[in-house]
């Protein structure tokens, strides 16, 4: 009886595991084909990659993306923490709202979000002159949604954290400074480290907000695929896009071993 | 290296500041009408304290009455709404948490996970800026006070729990506090790590000559360890007094009733005389030993008195004493080995009788037999309430 069911329950599974990675699976195989053109398999090569690094809009693309990726995440990763240890270790009046309002970005639809930024930047650069659209406003825009995120992580960590350990610290003899970098900051680090983390891979992957916020000469990755796909399909984006699953997989990995490490 | 550090912890006493004679008489820890309010919940309601240099004091009470508040008050975790906390006679109420010359055995240990034991042991000693060589000297010699140098290079994660307590009391002694805080410290572990730890802790606790606070919720604990309890009651002192007293001549309801069993027998006063008064009970008068505290008692008050089961004397049907001795029946026991728990039925109710085993053979007396109890006029205590 209970085989059964279960053998059951591993048939959905493996059903829905298929759907969700079957098209990625499709795209990593087809970076590997020789045909440049057409569904059938040829044999496998390497020639695509290798096309990509003779491919100088593709390494600029990469540039912009990593660059991207790094700022916004070491910005949103010190803004984030601060918000995360802020609110679960302070009492202060309207908590409870600003921790919702904090999460807000989370919920926006991706498109609501990139059209308002969009829109607050041309407001802005008409009244200040500043915020040109490029690298810069493209790094203010994953940092407002990335910020949540690090926030949520980082507080989930400290709230796991017994608050007898804060407490002795004090009671050992530590002021409220050191409690912090001691204690505190070493037991919330694999929070920090893995919101980072989930912060990166996020930016990584934008395209929507990117999309709405990039200027001439900032193009990224999920920007440039976008472009050559309305071009017609090639196999040099599939070994692009495989590269992007990997380091996004890669990131993933080690936000799951740092929070791991934080348990034990 | 025992013995070294004894000394020199009473070394150091003793060239303290106020000099030998004065130090002696300052209490360790004095609480003066001392409240906190969470909410509209009064924790603490009211205490006033006085604790001795060197005692071993308890804090005992059943789960939420205020003692870990009133420890939390002492440690500076927590502020008192109002009174004062003094601590070595230096007034300390706001003072806060990391400059009081006190530390704390925290119920969870809360022993630090991103460091050792050495380095958790330690940092004390660094976050008083002590030097390196003379850290690791004080840290080595307190491991082997408490037994765990073995252990000095383990990750937290990789303890028992009776190695943990260790720890986090060489984590706390090794500062050489003045009183040394401890929320149930022995709570989480087994019963017989329980006893183990509780001779060990006492028999430290004289070495060191260190005044500790030890909040229990385990009378017999208490009862083992301390000079003086504190019975706590919903955030008041239900009372305080030495082991044997607390036990022996409990004052109200709540403590004869929460340390160890009790016999209680409603009444009014009848007669009262220079020595004894005499009680009428639902089980017929009771003649009882006026204490040396006693209060004014007038004719026709009514009282609660109060006896332990282990104190009730059981005899056979046909002897009757002249004092106190009333006839019953055995309505059930329970052999627990070194002796017998009779519940025996009285007009008043049920009354529980302890009788030690000390000749073998079955009980003497087995569910329906008639007997006669005698409650000893000196054994019985007029309850405040």
């Amino acid at each position: 009886m209970v085989s059964t069911h279960s053998r059951w329950l591993y048939g959905v599974a493996a059903l829905l595991y298929a759907f969700l990675y079957a098209p990625i699976a499709v795209v990593i195989v087809f970076s590997f084909n020789t045909s440049r053109h057409g569904l059938g398999w040829q044999g496998f090569t390497w020639q695509w990659y290798r096309a990509l690094l003779d491919n100088s809009q593709a390494l600029e693309a990469a540039k912009n993306t990593l660059a991207l990726a790094i700022c916004s995440t070491l910005i949103a990763t010190a803004i984030g923490t601060a918000a995360g240890f802020g609110l679960s270790r302070y009492e202060i009046p309207g908590r409870r709202f600003f921790s919702r309002l904090l999460y807000l970005p989370v919920f926006v639809p991706d498109i609501v979000m990139a059209v308002s930024l969009l829109l607050f930047f041309s407001i802005i650069r008409q009244w200040l002159g500043l915020f040109q659209l490029g690298l810069t406003t493209m790094i203010f825009a994953h940092v407002t949604f990335q910020i949540p995120f690090v926030a949520i992580v980082v507080r989930s960590r400290l709230a796991g954290l017994d608050p007898a350990l804060e407490e002795a610290a004090h009671d050992l003899g530590a002021n409220a400074w050191q409690t912090f970098w001691r204690v505190t900051f070493p037991l919330m680090l694999p929070g920090v480290m893995a919101g980072g983390m989930l912060a990166f891979t996020l930016s990584l992957d934008d395209f929507v907000v990117s999309f709405f916020t990039s200027g001439p000469g900032s193009t990224t990755l999920p920007i440039l695929i976008y472009a050559s796909v309305k071009r017609g399909l090639t196999p040099d984006i599939h070994a692009l896009s495989t590269l992007i699953v990997l380091v996004s997989l890669l990131a993933t990995l080690t936000v799951a071993l740092l929070q791991r490490r934080g348990r034990a | 290296m025992l013995q070294a550090f004894a000394v020199q912890v009473s070394a150091e006493r003793a060239a303290g500041p106020s000099g030998e004679q004065t130090t002696a008489e300052i209490p360790a820890v004095e609480l003066h009408n001392v409240s906190r309010k969470f909410g509209p919940v009064s924790a603490v309601a009211g205490i006033s304290l006085s604790i001795r240099r060197g005692e071993f004091f308890s804090l005992l009470g059943p789960s939420g009455c205020g003692k870990t508040t009133l420890l939390r008050l002492v440690a500076g975790l927590d502020l008192p709404d109002a009174g004062t906390v003094s601590i070595n006679g230096l007034e300390a109420t706001h003072t806060p948490a990391h400059q009081r010359p006190v530390n704390t055995v925290f119920q969870s240990y809360a022993l630090f996970p991103h460091l050792n034991v050495r380095e958790n042991i330690a940092f004390g000693l660094r976050m008083k800026r002590m030097a390196r060589k003379q850290i690791e000297e004080r840290v080595g010699s307190i491991m082997e006070t408490v037994r765990i140098s073995e252990l000095a290079g383990r990750r937290i994660s990789q303890l028992s729990g009776g190695q943990k307590q260790r720890v986090a009391l060489a984590r706390a002694i090794v500062n050489e506090p003045q009183v040394l805080l401890l929320d149930e410290p022995l709570g989480a572990l087994d019963l017989k790590l329980r006893k183990e730890l509780q001779v060990e802790l006492h028999a430290l606790q004289r070495r060191l000559g260190i005044t500790f606070i030890y909040v229990t919720h385990d009378q017999e604990e208490a009862l083992a360890m301390s000079d003086r309890i504190g019975v706590m009651h919903a955030g008041r002192m239900a009372q305080l007094g030495a082991a044997e007293e607390v036990y022996e001549r409990p004052r109200t309801r709540f403590a004869a009733q929460f340390i160890g069993a009790c016999n209680l027998l409603r009444g009014t006063v009848r007669h009262c005389s220079e020595r004894d008064f005499m009680v009428r009970t639902e089980l017929g008068e009771v003649r009882v030993e006026l204490g040396q505290s006693a209060r004014p008692l007038q004719l026709g008050q009514s009282c609660t008195l109060a006896i332990r089961p282990e104190k009730v004397r059981v005899l056979a049907f046909t002897e009757r004493r002249e004092v106190n001795s009333f006839p019953v029946r055995v309505s059930g026991f329970v052999y627990t080995g070194s002796e017998t728990q009779y519940r025996l039925e009285t007009p008043g109710g049920l009354l529980n009788a302890w009788v030690m085993n000390a000749r073998s053979g079955p009980p003497v007396f087995q569910i329906g037999d008639r007997a006669t109890v005698q409650l000893p006029w000196d054994a019985l205590v007029l309850l405040d309430d």
